[in-house]
């Protein structure tokens, strides 16, 4: 059964008028697909579901305090949106989170709008600065959102600090409209940097690379971006390999960074260096994995595994006919080629084997329902699943399948 | 004084057999029973609150911790799991009923890795030993409770503890990777591992924070840190309490995110200069505590950019250290509040709640008029950046109505927090302490929420029971 397009999608305007909706599946039994922009659409199992939410109407910035470095938005406003009405106060999302709809958007057409910051919290999506600064779930303060039986939930609320309560922020956070609709959230934000500087490092392997990012993300000297290219030519011209390390600073502190780490790299090589202006749309294209580029029919996955072990997993699964390129350190493998059950299959083996994760991206609809698109659960672990699923949603409505099957 | 559950008679009858059967899960060795070595742990950082377990237990093997609980849940014996016990909201009480599982023997550290930037450790570790043992080679394990001499990780992950510099690196969750979990049924569960960002549920940010209720944490894996350069603290007085809420607010917005950013006011300020001789100004109402770090030219350019910020507000002192001596000097005072105001006042109720920072004046006012309504004398240390207040409530113990005094103006600060769109607790976690005031802050559907994922984890209530949920729904 392929996703439902668009529209036959309910995007109400209002948190009630959602909660009523669910509360009416609730008492039908009726499984609901959730959505956003549904800009990834692709990441994950197909939903069998006869009708979907979306909060994609509900928009706006609700609280936005600078010197408090907190933002509030409903969950469908765009995260664009609020990139621009943090840059206007000089601050930024801290966790860079992608835009992925040129990868996982909808397999049957075009997404709904841009991706929204319900959407990047609910798939806890970041993008470079994770090595660095956290990730996504982790500036979530407060959430409001809607649980399997139409009850509005909160947890969490408008301050930096708080240990009150189980904290459901992060349980929501990465699990994709499983357990609630999210409806609101609260993010920590902080100052942008004045100056971005990378250092580039051609022609490395894979290994002597990862040496490389981790003896900069193991000096004092601030890299929040760590990521390696295989093959640099298409962003940075030819040279073969592109090792990134970008620094973020007051102006005047990037001379002595960059200098200081370029003096601590060379034993693993020659540093290029690039001002702001060149290293903005660089980092963008990783964060955003451009670099993959995949065809039409071509899958694409993400493994999170210890850094050391990704050259390893790179190479795996270029053995097995996939292509890729690491980010977080080495940590964040990404990987495209055929939509096929051996690619899923190599890099089910690859994550294993490096004892880490993986998610599927996006990849034909029959084989993401027919193989896992994260790691299964040990028996006790997908008991706990369950139960916690049970624990917000008793009928299973929301979401059904969409990250195990039978969840 | 807070009520607690009367023990299940058909359990303490039970004692002997209990006993028994945790000496041949455990050993003798691993067992405390008798009265006396049973006190020392009849209460945690919250002392006005004792009750001596039924058994102690100290596994030191993950093995053994299931094995124990396993025991505990199929006898519906409630369990009191401990690390250090330096909780201050009752973390750690026992009950006379319950076996106290604590990790203190286990405490080895399994695992440092400088290319991968982790550490794996048991769940005894001390929070101290963890740098310790990583920073000969310039690294440090970000999250520093004042409390880190003592508590543990188990205790951190447990409280999701912060420290001074979490403004930068965050509180406990945000350094973690995975932990060990031992689940009610006795089963071992690894949550997370040494990779970033959960595929499923996010089990690793779920249980951090909960306070014992869903299961027993016996190794964890953390994020460690390259230290930055050097750092180095600047004082600054002010002769009002709004006006230093605003050089606060400067600071953030011009874009400067310190290391750590703690603000006293004068009670706080005397309390720690008769303690510490530590050279803080006296005339000052509110005092600012600010560190920056990052080499030393970096550190120049910082300080004199927020000299020139705090300079707008009219200070009434303003001191930069020009060395590592000089920010020492200026800490030591901080360093030694809860100590200080021990001095002035052996006993002394310290709470934990949060607001945002816009909102310090009027946090101040209300703290002031409740501390004269109630008559019991209020001092006042702030992690200034994120909001967290640690007001420190004097009181005589010797005087059940002066403690009764004190907790009723603690509830009434935390309330007023709340109100001011904080909440109950930034650092310390709910415990006993807090519990009966969680609807103040969340409804009855949130509630229930939270109640129905306790009970997906742990379906007999056993673990840690009559925490953190109010008493009227355990
Ligand atoms: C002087 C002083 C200063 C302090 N300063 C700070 C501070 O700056 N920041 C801060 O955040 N806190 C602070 N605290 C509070 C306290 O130190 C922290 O909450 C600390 O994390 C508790 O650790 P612990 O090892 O003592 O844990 P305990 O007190 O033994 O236990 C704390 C909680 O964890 C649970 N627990 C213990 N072990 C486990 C386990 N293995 N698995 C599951 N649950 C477990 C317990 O049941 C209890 O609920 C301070 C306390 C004192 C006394």
């Amino acid at each position: 059964m392929p996703e439902l397009t668009s529209p036959a999608v309910d995007a109400p305007t209002s948190e009630a008028t959602l909660a009523a909706l669910v509360a009416a599946a609730h008492a039908a039994g009726t499984p609901l697909a959730v959505w956003g922009n549904r800009t990834k659409a692709a990441f994950g199992r197909p939903v069998q579901a006869a009708g979907a939410v979306s909060a994609r109407a509900l928009t706006g910035i609700t609280l936005y305090s600078p010197a408090e470095l907190v933002v509030s938005a409903r969950a469908g406003t765009p995260v664009a949106d609020i990139e621009e009405a943090l840059a206007e106060k000089g601050q930024h999302l801290v966790a860079e989170p992608p835009d992925l709809s040129a990868i996982c958007g909808p397999e049957d057409g075009m997404a709904d709008g841009k991706p929204t910051i319900g959407g990047a919290v609910a798939c806890n999506l970041s993008g470079p600065r994770r090595i660095a600064l956290g990730a996504m779930r982790d500036q979530v303060l407060g959430i409001r959102a809607v649980n399997g039986m139409g009850e509005v939930i909160t947890s969490g609320g408008r301050v930096l600090k708080n240990v009150t309560g189980l904290d459901l922020c992060k349980l929501l956070s990465g699990s994709r409209g499983t357990l609630a609709v999210l409806t609101e959230v609260t993010l920590k934000v902080l100052p942008a940097p004045e100056a971005t500087a990378t250092l580039v490092l051609r022609g490395l392997g894979a290994e002597a690379a990862v040496s490389a990012l981790s003896a900069g993300l193991g000096s004092p000297f601030g890299v929040t971006g760590a990521a390696f290219l295989p093959d640099g030519a298409a962003l940075l011209g030819p040279g073969g390999s592109a090792t990134l390390l970008r620094i973020e600073e007051f102006a005047d502190f990037i001379p002595y960074r960059t200098d200081s780490l370029s003096a601590l790299l060379a034993s693993h090589g020659r540093a290029d260096r690039l001002d702001t202006a060149a290293s903005l749309p660089l980092w963008r294209a990783v964060r955003d994995a451009v670099p993959l580029a995949p065809s039409t029919g071509e899958g694409v996955w993400r493994l999170s595994v210890r850094p050391s072990a990704g050259a390893r997993a790179l190479a795996a699964l270029g053995e097995a006919g996939l292509r890729g390129f690491l980010d977080w350190g080495g940590g964040l493998v990404w990987a495209a080629g055929p939509g096929t059950e051996a690619s899923q299959r190599a890099v089910m083996a690859a994550a294993g084997a490096a004892a880490g994760v993986f998610w599927t991206m996006r990849a034909p609809g029959p084989l993401r329902a027919a193989l896992p698109v994260v790691p299964d659960e040990v028996p006790a672990l997908a008991a706990l699943s369950r139960r916690v699923k049970a624990a917000f949603d008793p009928k299973g409505i929301l979401g059904p399948g969409r990250v195990f099957a039978g969840l | 004084m807070l009520a607690m559950p009367e023990p299940k008679a058909e359990i303490l009858a039970r004692r002997e057999e209990i006993v028994a059967a945790l000496v041949a899960r455990l050993g003798a060795g691993n067992v405390i029973a008798e009265p006396l070595r049973l006190k020392p742990y009849e209460t945690d950082g919250f002392t006005a609150y004792r009750r001596v377990p039924l058994a102690v237990v100290l596994p030191e093997t993950t093995a053994q911790v299931a094995a124990a609980l396993k025991y505990c849940h199929e006898n519906g014996i409630r369990v009191v799991p401990r690390a250090a016990g330096t909780s201050l909201s009752g973390g750690a009480l026992p009950l006379e009923d319950a076996v106290v599982i604590g990790v203190a023997r286990m405490n080895a550290i399994l695992e440092v890795d400088y290319a991968d930037r982790l550490a794996r450790v048991q769940a005894g570790v001390t929070n101290i030993a963890i740098t310790r043992a990583v920073e000969g080679d310039g690294f440090f394990y970000a999250p520093d409770p004042s409390s880190q001499l003592a508590c543990m990780i188990a205790g951190n992950v447990a409280m999701n503890s912060g420290g001074a510099h979490c403004l930068k690196y965050g509180v406990t969750a945000n350094n973690l990777l995975g932990v060990t979990m031992v689940t009610v049924e006795g089963d071992i569960l690894t949550l997370g591992g040494d990779h970033l960002d959960a595929a499923g549920f996010d089990w690793l940010g779920l249980i951090t924070g909960s306070e014992g209720q869903l299961g027993i944490v016996t190794e964890v894996t953390v994020r460690i840190l390259r230290a930055a350069e050097g750092a180095r603290a600047m004082l600054v007085g002010f002769g009002a309490t709004d006006v230093a809420g605003q050089a606060v607010a400067d600071i953030i917005a011009s874009g400067i995110i310190p290391v750590a950013l703690e603000f006293m006011d004068r009670p706080c300020i005397h309390a720690c200069e008769a303690f510490a001789h530590a050279g803080y100004p006296l005339d000052a109402e509110a005092l600012l505590i600010i560190e920056v770090e990052g080499s030393t030219e970096e550190q120049d350019a910082l300080l004199a950019r927020l000299q020139a910020i705090c300079a707008r507000h009219a200070p009434s002192t303003m001191r930069v250290a020009a060395t590592a001596e000089e920010s020492l000097a200026i800490w030591k005072g901080r360093k030694g509040a809860f100590g200080a105001v021990g001095r002035i006042s052996p006993d002394y109720l310290c709470m934990d709640g949060t607001i945002p920072p816009g909102r310090l004046p009027e946090a101040m006012r209300g703290i002031g008029a409740l501390s004269e309504q109630y008559g019991l004398q209020v001092a006042n240390v702030f992690h200034a950046g994120d909001g967290n207040l640690h007001p420190l409530i004097m009181y005589d113990a010797n005087d059940p109505a002066s403690f009764d005094r004190a907790e009723a103006l603690g509830a009434d600060i935390l309330r007023l927090c709340v109100a001011l769109g904080g909440c109950l607790t930034g650092e310390h976690g709910v415990g006993i302490e807090k519990r009966d005031l969680m609807s103040a802050q969340f409804g009855p559907v949130d509630l229930d929420q939270q109640k129905r994922i306790k009970t997906a984890f742990d379906p007999g209530w056993i673990l840690n029971p009559h925490k953190v949920f109010p008493l009227v729904d355990a």
